[in-house]
């Protein structure tokens, strides 16, 4: 897009960065309220149990302690975390007879500081009778396992499937097979969960909630009429926020606590997390267990794939336990797979409630299939990276559906794993192993491949709000339905507005996150924020620009096809005749003066609707990494990732490779070190940074990273989204260089986190 | 009790609570919240600030324990109007996306860089092996804090 003279596709640095890097960004537990309580959380130390008695004298009686609410008077209904959920499986906002996880809540203590809360919750006494807890899916889907629900009759909360009965192996030479561990996975945003509420406001009996979230508009749907408030007596407002990766878009019973409690006290109340809270309360992801075929020919192409996964739930089901919907849209993948044949059922589990986290359903899908291409490869004796160009579906710029039913918009598949086997070297990195390997080296070198597509703005979230207005100072303000948390839109947007408008961006105001400002909104999640609000916002600043060209050809007296922008972008002017001109700000105030309006016209100098893109688009690409296992203890190393990403037209490269650089270190970290797991009691053994493994600059290489561009036809602006794609891409591509370093050894797979005991115990078994 | 810490050149005296962590004391008694917290196991480093020109992480101390001594914290980087060069670096090299980590690793990156001079990569990937970002990947930290040692010894 990087026209000549425009700044689109230019690396313009971020107007966010003067406020954070002073630290003068005011996140929500930076918020101050006079009066403010504090609200802590009493939680379950048991994974599963029924609750005999709570005594709650003692807290009550403890300095500063202004409420102690347990289930029998916090008068809030159960809890749908989300509506394709049976009823049934509500949560009781407060634990009410059973506890489902450790982690769930059976009491909050608010009072005047947050030390003096701790303090009494921990006075607070629970007695159990202690249940069976499961929290392994497979284990939950046993005959004879203990029911989360019992009243619902089993833990099964969702299935899917796609052609059971099909059969996808006819013709084949070899029928590759995995049974592999998506495992679970902690979001980690570094700064925790949190919420002030404050009553009062905007209106007498209303409630403001300043939160750490990212669908604000999706949370006051949800919180307004749960606390019994009209929709305009709850504002729903984010500062800013510390990092979400998508479980910050889930709607967590804390915030209704703590709305609950500040419309109760009449007083502001605040819930600051703690990273331990953090660890079991912020929903996890991922918790797949697959089984998978793959079906393969002499010659490399494929007859097809067979899947079944078991996915866990957690307690209290919410978005993840539909997420094998997702990994059955993309099992398609990049490839011409003749058959497809998939079923999924997800399962109740006595541990943290599955949300969405970074790719969310996609990553578990292009883990399964590019594993089972590797071993496929293997086992015909082709080369992997072969292997996929020769099942690559043929590049494509009209849409196309899959076998699966999805949407694809364009793609070239070849187009990245060509360019991203040139950049990686790939001929001399397999020299360099066969010489290793010939050698007896004990530093084995493991070279993985992934190829990948996914889905962005998906299920249904291709329509967003935008608006553009113009002030009567010659500023603009864009109004947008996402909300940021660490993305730069108010860079990238008024890159737009600016490129359209010719307004400098720094006279560019940018509104987002609050719902008293912007009427609706989905919020940022999906990858979905530039391809919708970042195109309604192109319509808008264009639909804007045509009104002030009609309004300066009218108070101009020259034909509107003679109207043009100012060189200096200060306003709009008569061709070659730069004396005839009108300033942004003269346009704005005459906009306002029906007086000067050509007839017909309405008042205001502004646009604002909403962007419809028909479907989600599907971003692509394909990465190479390069890792050191050491043969004697087992220990991986990443040593390069080399990840071509292509997400159609770029705005802004220097915020496309954040998003790379930031996804294929989570996507790593998956691979190589993280893991939520729990005991046999369902006592989770990670639940902090000291013991859950997110990857520090120690651990990781710098990356190589580069960009196709294949324009999707959805957007004006040819965009899709790149905020999951080096997660995907990277996670498989890394597995398989660990499982290629130890394939001549006989070593047919590792499970994921390959951690040094797991390579090492393979090692030996092999 | 009570406790006087200089603060950014400024003292700073309260009463609190002998339990009291120097993390709460900046944010809750001076009223510094660009000092974050991630975390409450020390591992994060988001809370990172110097005590007597060293980097501290400040939930490892109690506020008592920096009675009588400087502290500096993010707000006290600048110069009015212009950034450290730290902070110029950060933005220059887009190293900050959500920004909750950025406070503590700058001023993470200032005390590997007194130590250190002209890092290498290496030398910056584990000097900032205590300071956990989960935005950016690294990448362009690590690409900020050698800029900033290059333009350093110019």
């Amino acid at each position: 897009m990087a026209a000549s003279g425009s700044i689109l596709g230019n690396s313009v640095l971020r107007r966010e960065d003067p406020d954070l890097v002073r630290g003068a960004g005011k996140y929500f537990d930076d918020l101050r309220f006079d009066g403010m309580l504090h609200v802590h959380f009493v939680r379950s130390t048991v994974a599963h149990g029924t609750i005999t008695s709570i005594d709650t004298s003692d807290a009550a009686a403890m300095p500063g302690v202004r409420a102690v609410y347990t289930h029998e008077n916090i008068d809030l209904a159960d809890f749908q975390a989300f509506p394709m959920m049976p009823a049934v499986l509500n949560r009781p906002t407060l634990a009410r007879d059973r506890v489902r996880f450790v982690g769930d809540i059976v009491a909050a203590i608010v009072a005047e500081t947050k030390a003096q809360a701790v303090d009494a919750a921990e006075a607070v006494v629970v007695d159990y009778d202690i249940l069976p807890a499961v929290t392994n899916p497979v284990d939950a889907l046993a005959p004879g396992a203990p029911l989360l629900f019992p009243e619902h009759g089993s833990n099964v909360c969702f299935a899917t499937e796609l052609a059971p009965d099909s059969d996808p192996f006819v013709g084949a030479d070899a029928v590759a097979k995995v049974h592999m561990v998506s495992q679970r996975l902690a979001g980690v945003p570094m700064e925790n969960n949190g919420i002030v509420c404050v009553p009062g406001e905007p209106a007498a009996g209303g409630l403001t909630a300043w939160v750490s979230h990212q669908t604000p508009h999706g949370l006051h749907g949800a919180m307004a009429p749960f606390l019994g408030l009209d929709p305009e007596g709850l504002r729903v407002v984010c500062p800013w926020v510390g990092g979400g990766f998508g479980p910050k878009a889930a709607n967590y019973v804390e915030y209704m606590v703590a709305g609950k409690a500040a419309l109760d006290l009449g007083v502001p109340v605040k819930w600051t997390e703690t990273r331990s809270e953090d660890m079991v309360s912020l929903v996890h992801g991922r918790d797949f267990v697959v089984d998978a075929e793959l079906g393969i020919r002499k010659d490399g192409t494929f007859t097809g794939l067979k899947t079944r996964v078991t996915a866990a739930a957690g307690a209290y089901p919410a978005i993840g336990a539909i997420l094998p919907m997702l990994t059955q849209l993309l099992s398609q993948a990049v490839y011409d797979i003749p058959v497809i044949n998939y079923q999924a059922t997800t399962a109740l589990t006595n541990n943290t409630t599955i949300g969405a986290y970074r790719g969310a359903g996609r990553p578990e899908a292009t883990q399964i299939i590019e594993r089972l291409i590797d071993i496929a490869a293997h086992e015909v004796g082709l080369d992997p990276v072969d292997v996929r160009m020769t099942n690559f579906i043929k590049p494509f710029s009209e849409p196309m559906t899959t076998l699966t039913g999805a949407n694809y918009d364009s793609g070239n598949y070849a187009l990245p794993m060509v360019e991203v086997r040139k950049l990686a070297g790939y001929d001399a990195l397999r020299a360099e192993q066969a010489r290793r390997r010939a050698a007896g080296d004990t530093k084995l070198l493991g070279i993985g491949s992934s190829a990948y597509v996914e889905v962005t703005a998906p299920v249904g979230l291709h329509s967003e709000y935008g608006k553009v207005e113009i002030h009567d100072d010659g500023s603009a303000t864009m109004y947008v339905g996402t909300s940021v948390h660490g993305q730069g839109h108010a860079t990238a947007f008024s890159m737009i507005a600016s490129e359209i408008l010719g307004i400098p961006m720094d006279k560019i105001h940018f509104v987002n996150s609050d719902t008293s400002t912007v009427p609706q909104g989905a919020g940022t999640l999906g990858s979905r924020s530039l391809q919708t609000a970042g195109s309604a916002i192109h319509v808008a600043s264009t639909e804007v620009l045509a009104k002030a060209r009609q309004l300066a050809a009218h108070l101009l007296e020259a034909d509107v096809d003679d109207v043009v922008r100012t060189d200096d972008g200060a306003g709009l002017q008569v061709a070659g005749v730069p004396a005839r001109m009108l300033s942004w700000g003269e346009l704005a105030t005459a906009a306002n003066d029906t007086g000067k309006l050509p007839e017909g016209m309405e008042a205001g100098l502004a646009h604002e609707l909403v962007f419809n893109g028909g479907d989600s688009t599907y971003p692509f690409g394909a990465h190479i990494a390069v890792v050191e296992v050491d043969r004697e203890t087992g220990k991986v190393t990443l040593l390069r990732h080399v990840a071509v990403d292509d997400c159609g037209r770029i705005l802004n490269p220097m915020l496309v490779n954040g998003q790379q650089h930031g996804g294929i270190a989570q996507g790593a970290a998956q691979a190589l070190y993280e893991w939520v797991q729990y005991d046999d009691d369902g006592n989770p053994v990670t639940a902090n940074l000291m013991d859950y493994a997110i990857p520090s600059a120690a651990e990781l290489p710098s990356f190589e990273i580069a960009n196709t561009e294949t324009p999707s036809p959805r957007n004006p602006l040819g965009a899709k989204g790149i905020g999951e794609s080096g997660t995907i891409g990277s996670t498989p591509a890394i597995h398989n260089a660990v499982c290629d370093a130890l394939v001549h050894l006989g070593v047919h797979h590792v499970d994921m986190p390959c951690t040094a005991q797991r390579v090492w115990e393979a090692l030996q078994s092999a | 009790m009570k406790v006087t810490v200089e603060v950014n050149g400024t003292s700073q005296s309260h009463d609190v609570e002998p339990r009291t962590l120097l993390v709460h004391f900046l944010r809750e008694h001076c009223g510094l919240t660009g000092t974050n917290i991630g975390c409450d196991t020390s591992s994060c480093g988001a809370c990172t600030i110097h005590v007597n020109g060293e980097s501290v992480k400040s939930c490892t101390m109690l506020a008592v324990q920096a009675d009588g001594q400087q502290v500096t914290t993010i707000e006290g980087l600048a110069k009015g109007d212009e950034l450290h060069p730290m902070q110029q670096a950060f933005h220059e090299n887009h190293a900050l996306q959500c920004g909750y980590c950025t406070p503590g690793m700058i001023m993470a990156a200032c005390s590997l860089l007194d130590e250190i001079p002209n890092p290498t990569e290496q030398d910056v990937r584990l000097g900032l092996e205590g300071n956990l970002c989960r935005c950016t990947g690294y990448h362009n930290i690590v690409k900020a804090v050698l800029a900033a040692a290059e333009g350093a010894g110019k």
